[in-house]
């Protein structure tokens, strides 16, 4: 047998609004239950999201102004469906998997978001040279 | 029809929708030996190629895949 090529799969998170947050949770999960090795880089108004004010927040998430009409119904049927939120996805696949949360420190300094202001997922605050490094060699997408 | 394979776990994700039967097929495969069977009941329609695409994936063996009613039975062997 040859040496197994490491799978990887890598998500720039740019985006803070829910119908890009949910498809981030959903990849990121499935891939970890996959054995892919994770990596998430929460950068601009993605930052935003992982600060544990966003994640406790009792108020509607944002939705993408050009899907807003479709929001609240498709929050309800989330609902109906007990579908986690995105958040929770990514903690499960923390739990199954190999999954780094990275968070962007120019971002914070742009919104003086400090380190303790960030969710309990989070496991680092880097740079873009870093987000490189861990994402050669696999899948990346920007979202 | 083949060979009915002893079952170690049962994981019912009746009722789940993508990523939930492969995040709980993920976890589940886990809590068992290595050469024994897990049975997975799911009735998100993508389960079928979705723990198909996982078992390729992570190299285990899928033994039998069966639609009963509205659910389908996926029988995984634990590899490593």
């Amino acid at each position: 047998m040859g040496e197994e090529k490491k799978k990887k799969l890598s998500i720039i998170v740019f985006s803070g609004t829910i119908d890009k947050l949910m498809p981030v949770g959903i990849l990121s999960s499935a891939a970890a239950a996959g054995g892919y090795e994770v990596n998430l880089f929460f950068t601009f108004w993605g930052l935003q999201s992982i600060t544990k004010s966003s994640i406790h927040s009792q108020k509607p998430p944002q939705i993408d102004k050009n899907y807003e009409q479709m929001g609240p119904i498709m929050m309800q049927r989330m609902q109906e469906m007990k579908y986690p939120m995105w958040h929770q996805l990514v903690q499960q696949a923390k739990e199954v998997g190999e999954v780094k949360v990275y968070a962007c420190s120019t971002t914070m300094e742009f919104f003086g978001v400090k380190r303790e202001d960030l969710a309990e997922f989070v496991d680092d605050v880097v740079g873009a040279a870093t987000f490189l490094d861990r994402a050669e060699g696999g899948i990346t997408l920007f979202i | 029809m083949t060979q009915e394979a002893k079952i170690s776990k049962t994981l019912d994700a009746r009722g789940m929708y993508c990523p939930g039967p492969v995040l709980e097929t993920a976890k589940a495969i886990k809590q068992i030996q290595v050469g024994e069977v897990l049975e997975v009941l799911a009735t998100d329609p993508a389960a079928k190629p979705d723990i198909e695409a996982w078992a390729r994936r992570t190299g285990h063996q899928i033994l039998d895949i069966q639609q009963q009613g509205e659910a389908t039975r996926i029988l995984i062997k634990r590899m490593k």
